[in-house]
């Protein structure tokens, strides 16, 4: 091949790229069955507080290549899986001044089935917005008499996935009306607050730009239904609070802590977009 | 005395140029519709810097913009319309307002704006997630906004 040729040939391979980029846009048209055996419900009707914006709803999975797709098609081939394994095994393991494990009152696990798909919600007691997290702190130091667990260390957020791996393949449900109310406003102010120096909102990329490319990143509507979700990126289970953290790092703006009452609110208002769609922790992402 | 009076005229010559020659953030004037018709530094912008600016630093263009002139650049973003030909649609001044705060042509636009330092909502200290102290710098600097521009009144309609 003479040189002229070789050039004809590369530039053609590079608008053949151009087009599978192009060709991009909006989610896939595939669908996933986890095992074989569980439906995953990765697309549907918007639910009505959105009507205004979207008819549709898609779970991130849908905007991922068939590499990253795959791996969460089998449990086997799912990293966050080892995670989930080692959270299974402190499920069962006393711990704290008390000697209880979680096992000791809940019995097994999947008696947690249907709990996921409502949370965060607002505990009638204390009238606090309460999320997974802070549901299993709870247990550890008022119940076990143990250390509470980081945020978005392995240990919580593997026992996030567990509990919320009970009720993969159900639609997500959470609350948004009576005492979640005001909550879920602040949450809502702040997905349409644009923050930072690139003065950026998570509408912005998530609701008016999915599907869009921007630079090396296929935007998706930014729902939270896989979370925790393994992330290749950062090589761990990550929690949703973590990657609001780091989206509204890249805006320049000073974010807001895990485990603050603001993130609270914000995750109660971003699950509430993704009301229909199967939870799926753990998911695997980019 | 006039030796006095020569040096203050002097003095406040120098004084008013070395002022022009930089416009501030705050100070850019722009027109009703965007525009800002005066150099932001009085000094021509360099076109090769320009098209640095494209893919790097605090310019990063290129991941919201597709630019068929530089297609050596990966992963051109398709937020924003392509750039190609904005030199043949928009004038100099045009495209400066629009750089340097594309709100004020396009009201509510999600391109940040470029020379600003007022007016954000819990401002970071860059990408460190922690809050800003002291003086704000805008993402670019006044030669860095004409450098774009120059780059991009080359993008000319084939």
């Amino acid at each position: 091949m003479n040189k002229a040729s070789k050039s004809a040939s590369y530039i053609a391979l590079v608008a053949a790229s151009a087009f599978a980029v192009a060709a991009h846009a909006g989610p896939d048209e595939d669908s996933l069955t986890i095992n074989g055996e569980t439906e995953i419900v990765t697309e549907t009707a918007a639910p009505d507080h959105l009507s205004d914006v979207f008819d549709t709803i898609y779970s991130g999975w849908r905007f991922r290549t068939d590499e990253t797709q795959s791996l969460e098609m089998d449990d086997f081939d799912n990293p966050g899986m080892l995670t989930v394994d080692a959270a299974m095994e402190a499920y069962a393991t006393a711990e704290g001044t008390v000697g209880e494990s979680c096992q000791g009152c809940h019995e097994g696990v999947e008696t947690f089935a249907g709990l996921t798909p409502t949370m965060p919600k607002v505990d009638e007691e204390t009238g606090k917005l309460v999320t997974m997290e802070d549901a299993i702190n709870d247990c550890r130091t008022e119940r076990m008499g143990a250390d509470a667990w980081k945020w978005s260390g392995d240990d919580m957020q593997g026992m996030v996935a567990l509990i919320g791996l009970q009720s993969r393949g159900m639609p997500m449900n959470v609350a948004i009306d009576g005492p979640a109310a005001p909550f879920w406003e602040q949450g809502k102010e702040m997905y349409y607050t644009r923050y930072g120096q690139l003065e950026l909102s998570c509408a912005n990329c998530h609701e008016d730009n999915y599907g869009n490319m921007i630079r090396a990143d296929h935007l998706s509507q930014g729902q939270t239904n896989g979370f925790p979700t393994y992330r290749l990126k950062q090589a761990k289970l990550i929690s949703k609070h973590n990657r609001f953290r780091g989206c509204i790092r890249d805006t320049r703006a000073e974010t807001f802590a895990e485990g603050s009452d603001e993130f609270r609110a914000l995750e109660l208002y971003v699950a509430s977009r993704g009301n229909g769609l199967s939870v799926e922790t753990p998911a695997v992402r980019q | 005395m006039n030796k006095t009076l020569g040096a203050i005229a002097a003095a406040t010559v120098l004084g008013t140029a070395a002022w022009a020659e930089t416009v501030a953030p705050t100070a850019v004037a722009y027109d009703d519709y965007g525009a800002v018709e005066a150099s932001l530094t009085g000094t021509p912008g360099d076109v090769e810097n320009g098209a640095v600016l494209m893919n790097k630093g605090a310019g990063n263009c290129v991941a919201c913009h597709q630019i068929g002139a530089l297609p050596e650049l990966a992963f051109q973003g398709e937020i924003g319309p392509a750039l190609d030909g904005a030199g043949s649609r928009w004038t100099e001044a045009e495209l400066r307002g629009i750089v340097a705060n594309a709100k004020k042509t396009f009201e509510g636009t999600m391109m940040p704006s470029f020379y600003k330092t007022e007016g954000f909502v819990r401002l970071g200290n860059a990408y460190t997630g922690k809050a800003h102290e002291g003086d704000v710098a805008p993402l670019l600097t006044a030669q860095d906004v004409e450098d774009v521009v120059a780059f991009l009144m080359t993008l000319k309609d084939e």
